[in-house]
């Protein structure tokens, strides 16, 4: 869906970037990581020619950007930045509307469409003739995401979209981004400097450092292959946590003694070991899953969740 | 009174016209290159620091430049308040643009307007505020400026203001002062009340200013009252009185078209066939420099203006020297003389203090200077050239015949000025006019006037009796010269028309 070769940038001659090339798979959710100034900002920007590439191609759905007027592409292509760049002399109503104004939609179907995205986002009709200042910085960033969705563009560029707002409503948005309908569907590029964000939320991760990419791969494949000693460094300090959200339920099965009690919550499999550490509310509560191959339920409390969580960490270390 | 209520509306609404024009063309112009400079910032700095060099021209040296490349009357006043206008429009609009955050910026660019949507749908409305808060300071500016514009021609309040000023009218000032104000005010009150609305309503009302500027500034269109087939620049203090305009109307019955115009300005215009007759002074050099001649007033309505000193009584008193001194050049300077005077500093651009010694010396009466340290005599001047050169002659006089020190303050900007200084014991004295010492000063009872404004000698033994009886002001022995008003055409014109007298002038109007 979208494919970079060997692009480089230099800003007043110092290298921002360095002929990167990946792909992104059509609904993928690829994340840049890396830290400030590695060069992961002006890659995305590229991707929708905010910056111009010195050097490479870029290619989204098959057509080389270069080709097309950088303002077709851009109203084609999604876009949700730190601080929200919501149009202040703009309402909600109006700010989700730029794109089909631009698109030369009709009044009606713009409306309708604002009007079913802003359920969608969790965001009351009311809001709809505020102006972005009345709201607060949650809502606002939930206004810039319709705004990029409003014309259901295929690929969506993220810069740190959650990086402005406290770590509360910051977790709670980013749980309704993991579920929202909308966002299944499309190709997503999406920058942060937040490792946590990352792998939560990623398909692929893309480590950058100094303009290059260090290693691209799934979450998983960072924490236990790492490319070199700088991916094992930069994942250091929150190893424990990382390993946490890697593994889900599923992987532990066989880890995890054969006990059913009655009153244990019932849980998905998919939960990560993460996820689940949050369902214990007291130590003596207890959760139940069952597997998707066997119709068999096991149910466990945060001892057994420790337990077998580490039996199946030294066994993978070991493999 | 009606007919100076009219006059009040008429200039009101070309000082609207004036102030809107200039307004409107400033904006015109300052927006597209305040834009241009938030695009190109490296060009910034010098267009803002051109613009504001321009705005630190004085108003009166800018109205000057102005009249050899464009004459007289609107156009140059309005090129002249549009590039007084100019630097708060264009720098507004470069800070407002500037100012916007640049992740709306990017924003508006990554949604996928284009560069003329950008800058319609989101720069603009955002650098709205900043941008009024321009015109606003542009409107004050020019209000104010405009003012000045009666000195080249171009109407307004400002005839008023200085006719007021040159006629010791404090009526007239305020006439012309406070409308002036009270439109500052108001229009300041009005682009404040704008600014503070809300952006959104605004988005609509936007479209209004062009229109509401261009309809202001038409009033400077209006119709003129009458034309005539010879055009006249009369001073603001000749349009107002009794020995001039008015006169030449009641007496003459001279009907021509006539624009208020600056005497700093006049002569020139008229060589630069701008004007054909204006009301000049009859010992004035540009008379010589610029060729013109002085149509006869047959039927007498300028009364002599004989200079003579008026000094203070308590100034007598303090220096008893004084009078003997300043009588030295009692009879002394004839009106061909006081040309010639005029006319090496006005168009040789001879020094007054050089002309002053050269005369000095010439009659004999030069004394270098004793440099004694008794105390100070001031000396007050008008502000224009005789004054200047009576001012240096007499402190050359009272520096070589005297123990005292001497402190000049010339150019002082009007009878009214002049003599309020002199009242007021921040000066000693002054050369005044009989004329308008009588005219502007006393004012009688018009049938007084009329009965000895044109002998000299009943005229100055009145205003000398009434100065001493009113002010304990004494009138020193006349310096020779008249001075008065006089119409004057260029020579060859006056030749051409055969006019050479008021009546002729008269006439001359009626058959064409």
């Amino acid at each position: 869906m979208i494919k970079l070769e060997k692009v480089s940038k230099s800003f007043h001659n110092i290298p921002a970037v360095k002929a990167v090339s990946f792909e992104v798979k059509e609904g993928e959710n690829l994340i840049l990581l890396g830290t400030s100034g590695c060069g992961k900002t002006t890659t995305l920007k590229m991707i929708n020619r905010l910056i111009a590439p010195d050097h490479g191609t870029i290619t989204v759905n098959g057509k080389d950007i270069e080709q097309e007027n950088p303002e077709l592409l851009r109203r084609g292509i999604g876009y949700v930045m730190q601080n929200n760049g919501l149009f202040p002399h703009y309402t909600v109503g109006e700010n989700i509307a730029i794109v089909p104004q631009l698109l030369k939609w009709d009044r009606k179907k713009t409306l309708d469409r604002t009007k079913a995205l802003m359920a969608k986002l969790h965001l009351s009709d009311e809001y709809i003739n505020l102006f972005p200042h009345e709201l607060s910085g949650g809502q606002q960033q939930r206004v810039g995401l319709a705004r990029a969705l409003v014309a259901d563009p295929a690929v969506l560029l993220m810069d740190e979209p959650f990086g402005a707002l406290d770590n509360v409503t910051r977790a709670s948005i980013r749980k309704e981004f993991k579920a929202l309908e909308e966002l299944k569907r499309k190709t997503i590029v999406m920058v942060t400097h937040d490792i946590q964000e990352a792998f939560e939320l990623a398909d692929r991760i893309c480590l950058m450092d100094k303009g290059e990419i260090i290693q691209i791969g799934t979450p998983k494949s960072l924490l236990y292959q790492p490319a070199s000693d700088f991916v094992v460094k930069f994942m250091e300090s929150e190893r424990r946590s990382l390993e946490f959200r890697v593994t889900t339920l599923n992987d532990l099965w066989h880890h995890l003694p054969v006990k059913n009690s009655a009153n244990a919550t019932v849980v998905n499999s998919d939960l990560s070991v993460w996820d689940a550490l949050n369902c214990f509310r007291s130590v003596g509560q207890e959760i139940a899953f069952s597997t998707d191959e066997i119709q068999e339920q096991k149910s466990l409390n945060i001892n057994d969740l420790t337990v077998a969580f580490n039996h199946y960490h030294m066994q993978y270390l070991h493999e | 009174m009606s007919g100076e209520s009219d006059k009040l509306l008429n200039q009101t609404f070309q000082h609207l016209g004036l102030t809107f024009i200039s307004l409107f063309l400033a904006v015109a112009i300052g927006l597209p290159l305040g834009i241009f400079i938030a695009r190109k910032r490296k060009l910034s700095g010098s267009v803002l620091a051109v613009a504001g060099v321009l705005q630190t021209i004085p108003s009166i040296a800018l109205l000057g430049f102005m009249i050899p490349i464009l004459g007289i009357g609107a156009k140059p006043a309005i090129v002249a308040l549009l590039i007084y206008a100019l630097l708060p429009i264009i720098r507004n609009t470069y800070t407002g643009i500037v100012g916007i955050s640049t992740e709306v910026k990017e924003a508006a660019i990554a949604m996928g307007m284009s560069k003329m949507q950008v800058l319609f749908k989101v720069e603009l409305p955002l650098a709205m505020p900043v941008i009024l808060a321009g015109v606003r300071t542009a409107t004050v500016i020019n209000v104010g400026v405009a003012t000045l514009a009666s000195y080249i021609a171009a109407g307004g309040l400002g005839e008023f203001i200085f006719g007021g000023i040159s006629l010791n009218n404090t009526n007239m000032i305020l006439a012309g002062a406070i409308p002036a104000a009270l439109l500052a005010i108001i229009l300041d009150a009005i682009l404040a009340a704008i600014q503070k609305m809300n952006v959104k309503k605004f988005r609509k009302t936007l479209y209004i200013f062009p229109i509401l500027f261009l309809v202001l500034g038409g009033f400077y269109l209006l119709p003129k009252a009458y034309g005539s087939s010879l055009t006249a620049g009369f001073t603001p203090e000749f349009m107002g009185r009794q020995d001039g305009d008015l006169g030449l109307k009641s007496v003459y019955g001279l009907k021509i078209h006539t624009i208020v115009i600056s005497d700093a300005v006049m002569y020139q215009a008229a060589y630069e066939k701008e004007l054909d007759i204006i009301s000049g002074y009859s010992t004035d050099g540009r008379l010589k420099a610029f060729k013109l001649t002085i149509l006869k007033d047959d039927k007498g309505i300028f009364p002599p203006y004989y200079a003579a000193p008026i000094i203070r009584e308590a100034s007598l008193k303090k220096f008893p020297e004084l009078e003997g001194v300043l009588n030295l050049l009692a009879g002394k300077i004839t009106d061909s003389i006081m040309t010639d005077l005029n006319y090496r500093t006005d168009y040789l651009h001879q020094t007054p203090e050089r002309v002053a010694k050269d005369f000095l010396i010439g009659c004999g009466l030069y004394k270098s200077a004793k440099g004694g340290k008794k105390s100070v005599i001031r000396i007050g001047s008008k502000i224009f050239g005789e004054q200047y050169i009576l001012a240096e002659m007499y402190r050359m006089l009272i520096l070589g015949n005297t123990d005292y020190e001497v402190a000049t303050k010339t150019g002082l900007g009007g009878t009214k000025i002049c003599f309020d200084a002199l009242m007021n014991d921040q000066i000693d004295f002054y050369p005044e006019y009989t004329g308008t010492g009588l005219l502007v000063l006393l004012k009688p009872d018009p049938k007084v006037s009329k009965k000895m404004a044109h002998d000299r000698d009943s005229t100055y033994q009145y205003v000398s009796r009434q100065f001493s009886q009113k002010f304990n002001i004494k009138w020193l022995k006349p310096i020779g010269f008249n001075n008065s008003y006089a119409l004057m055409m260029r020579q060859k014109q006056s030749k051409d028309l055969d006019v050479n007298s008021i009546t002729t002038l008269q006439q001359y109007l009626d058959k064409n």
